[in-house]
């Protein structure tokens, strides 16, 4: 058979061409996606595109239409989320209303290691290998609190808990069990901007020192390129490019990827007038990052501004050139802004170009 | 104090003076001695309270037996819709499975039958099977509850998807889950249906007098007939106070629950 190792095999979980129906519609056409141990892998989209049913298929929460998921090269794909001992953090956290803290974090030691009677209240009581079982869940269940600064809270109701402690908690619950995989889904969408910053470096951190595969799915794109190791960007149920941030920013695959990725769209000017920024773009697209933009009298694209937008570090220029192709540039400070209505030439450095042919898909041109 | 509050305070007293005055005038007779509830005078207060009313309902008839075979009987009823509802509920709100719509559909519609029209099938299916004259003649035909069904799955219905998936992906089964997560997070809903289920069975005389004659299987409204038919023509009073006995655990129970009761609908319990 195949001549993988054990040690190469473990602590991998893999989608291999895996399409999900609901009735009729595919909602994910047919995806292929592997996480190593120790890798970061952020699954990027638009709503919509599919990215939580993915998480969900990985989950076990939904069962593939085809194709097939493996995890740690065993095939796991007609299996729940109990037999795949996979972490899931949800966006809403999740917890149980009605128990502790101390209780929602031990919830998966308990039904896993304890049966339905030993769960029964009491029977610590009554038997001491049951007393034993409690007290490692207790201890365990600490040590999680512990390292995520919720020890003085063991005792306190969700209800009672700030947001952020909310979802400290949902990852103790999802972390106290030894996970074969670590899933995140929009772990960072209902915290406030502060918070943010501090929770994506908390979650770096929490991965360098776990090593578990993680996979977040989110829909921002600054949390994903600031956080993941490689990117997956998902558009329509597809994966649209598989790389790393740098890699995905830098040479997108597509005009969908391309205008997806970035801080302010892509500019896309369409072939045939992209013929006066480069000789290619008779045939080709060319995209180009609004910071890439300059205006210049030499410039051979002309452009009427339409609307100046004042952002503090930056001013934002929202333009149209003759054949009605909306672009826009970013300018550093506010020195010599032309006004609203003004006609401005508008030069890009070839390095900045990207090419797409009339498919969308990204063209080597030349240098 | 305005006009129109005035006005509106006065119709609710009135009101409520209205829907008291019966139960009033029970308690106000079993405490009377028996010389004093035939006089030709109306008298609202007893002149000589006693309790004499009380300890012969206790001592010289089966009420006690009534009591607790009410308390048999709606508790079995009780405990069994919820055996049968709870799972019921969760699978209707949460899960999917062929033919979901149709049976909550159906559900509705049996909201709308009374149990009047079914009673004379049961009595004759329960006659083929010789269980009449039993205590679960008395119990069997409630334990499926249209009414408990509907509102338990609305109540299941309110809780997030992802608080499920978060205890399937802990590892619980689905009987787990709809009892260990569901239930204490509607218990609200559960303590109202209790409310409704107990006091129906409670005082509820048409399926009793149907399905039973032994007066050893009496609940309480049944065996006040049979206690009204023995011996009491002109023992009016031990008759109040069997009667007043036999309110008292609902009144009780109420004012118990009834804090709870209305703490559960103010809150929903499903935040965070």
């Amino acid at each position: 058979m195949s001549a993988v190792t054990q040690s190469e095999v473990s602590g991998r979980i893999s989608l291999e061409g895996v399409t999900k129906k609901f009735g009729e519609a595919e909602a994910i056409k047919n995806i292929s996606l592997t996480l190593h141990k120790g890798e970061f892998v952020a699954l990027l989209g638009a709503s919509g595109c599919g990215k939580s049913t993915t998480l969900r298929l990985l989950a076990g929460l939904e069962t593939a239409t085809s194709g097939r998921v493996m995890l740690n090269g065993r095939d796991v794909t007609k299996e729940g989320p109990a037999a795949r001992n996979i972490a899931l953090m949800f966006q809403s956290y999740a917890l149980y209303p009605h128990l502790t803290v101390a209780q929602n974090i031990s919830m998966p030691l308990r039904l896993g290691r304890m049966s339905a009677l030993q769960r029964l209240p009491g029977a610590g009581l009554l038997s001491n290998s049951v007393r034993g079982m409690q007290d490692a869940i207790a201890k365990r269940v600490l040590e999680v609190a512990t390292t995520l600064r919720l020890e003085k809270l063991l005792q306190r109701k969700p209800s009672q808990l700030s947001g952020g402690q909310q979802q400290r908690v949902a990852l103790a619950r999802a972390l106290v069990r030894d996970p074969s995989a670590f899933l995140l889904d929009e772990p960072l969408s209902n915290l406030d901007t502060q918070l943010r910053g501090d929770t994506r470096d908390e979650l770096r951190a929490l991965h360098r020192r776990t090593q578990y595969p993680f996979l977040l799915v989110t829909h921002d794109q600054s949390d994903a390129l600031s956080m993941a190791d490689r990117i997956a960007v998902m558009i329509d149920g597809q994966i649209a490019q598989l790389g790393t941030p740098k890699n995905i920013f830098e040479t997108p695959a597509n005009i969908a990827v391309a205008t997806f990725i970035g801080n302010h769209r892509m500019n896309m000017v369409p072939p045939g007038e992209a013929e006066l920024l480069h000789t290619a773009g008779g045939q080709c697209h060319v995209g180009v990052r609004p910071e890439d933009v300059r205006i210049s009298p030499n410039g051979k694209l002309e452009a009427v501004v339409e609307s100046i937008a004042f952002h503090g570090e930056e001013t934002i220029l929202r333009m149209k050139t003759q054949n009605n192709t909306t672009l826009r540039t970013m300018l550093r400070g506010t020195q010599s802004l032309p006004s609203q209505g003004q006609t401005v030439g508008l030069a890009v450095e070839q390095s900045a170009m990207h090419f797409f042919d009339r498919q969308g898909q990204r063209q080597k041109v030349p240098q | 104090m305005k006009l129109s509050n005035i006005i509106v305070v006065g119709a609710l007293a009135i009101g409520a003076a209205m829907v008291l005055l019966p139960f009033f005038w029970m308690i106000s007779i079993s405490l009377k001695p028996q010389g004093e509830i035939f006089t030709a005078d109306l008298r609202i207060l007893p002149q000589h309270p006693t309790l004499m009313n009380y300890w012969k309902a206790i001592v010289e008839t089966d009420i006690p037996l009534y009591l607790l075979n009410g308390v048999i009987v709606t508790g079995s009823i009780l405990v069994l819709q919820l055996v049968v509802t709870i799972p019921c509920a969760y699978a209707l709100a949460h899960r999917d499975f062929m033919g979901r719509k149709l049976f909550f559909g159906a559900i509705v519609a049996a909201l709308l039958v009374p149990f009047h029209v079914t009673a004379i099938p049961i009595f004759i299916g329960f006659a083929q099977l010789k269980i009449l004259n039993t205590y679960t003649a008395l119990i069997l035909p409630f334990v499926s509850t249209a009414f408990g069904l509907f509102l338990l799955r609305q109540a299941y219905a309110q809780i997030p998807d992802e608080i499920i998936d978060a205890a399937r992906v802990d590892g619980m089964s689905e009987m787990g889950i709809a009892w260990r997560i569901g239930f204490p997070l509607c218990m609200p809903t559960v303590i109202a249906f209790a409310i409704f289920s107990v006091t129906a069975h409670w005082n509820d005389l048409f399926w009793p007098l149907i399905a039973t004659t032994d007066p050893d299987l009496a609940t309480p409204p049944r065996g006040i007939l049979f206690f009204r038919d023995q011996e009491s023509g002109d023992d009016v009073g031990p008759l109040m106070a069997g009667a007043a006995l036999i309110t008292a655990p609902l009144i009780i129970g109420f004012l118990m629950a009834q804090k709870r009761f209305t703490q559960g609908l103010a809150s929903t319990g499903l935040k965070g």
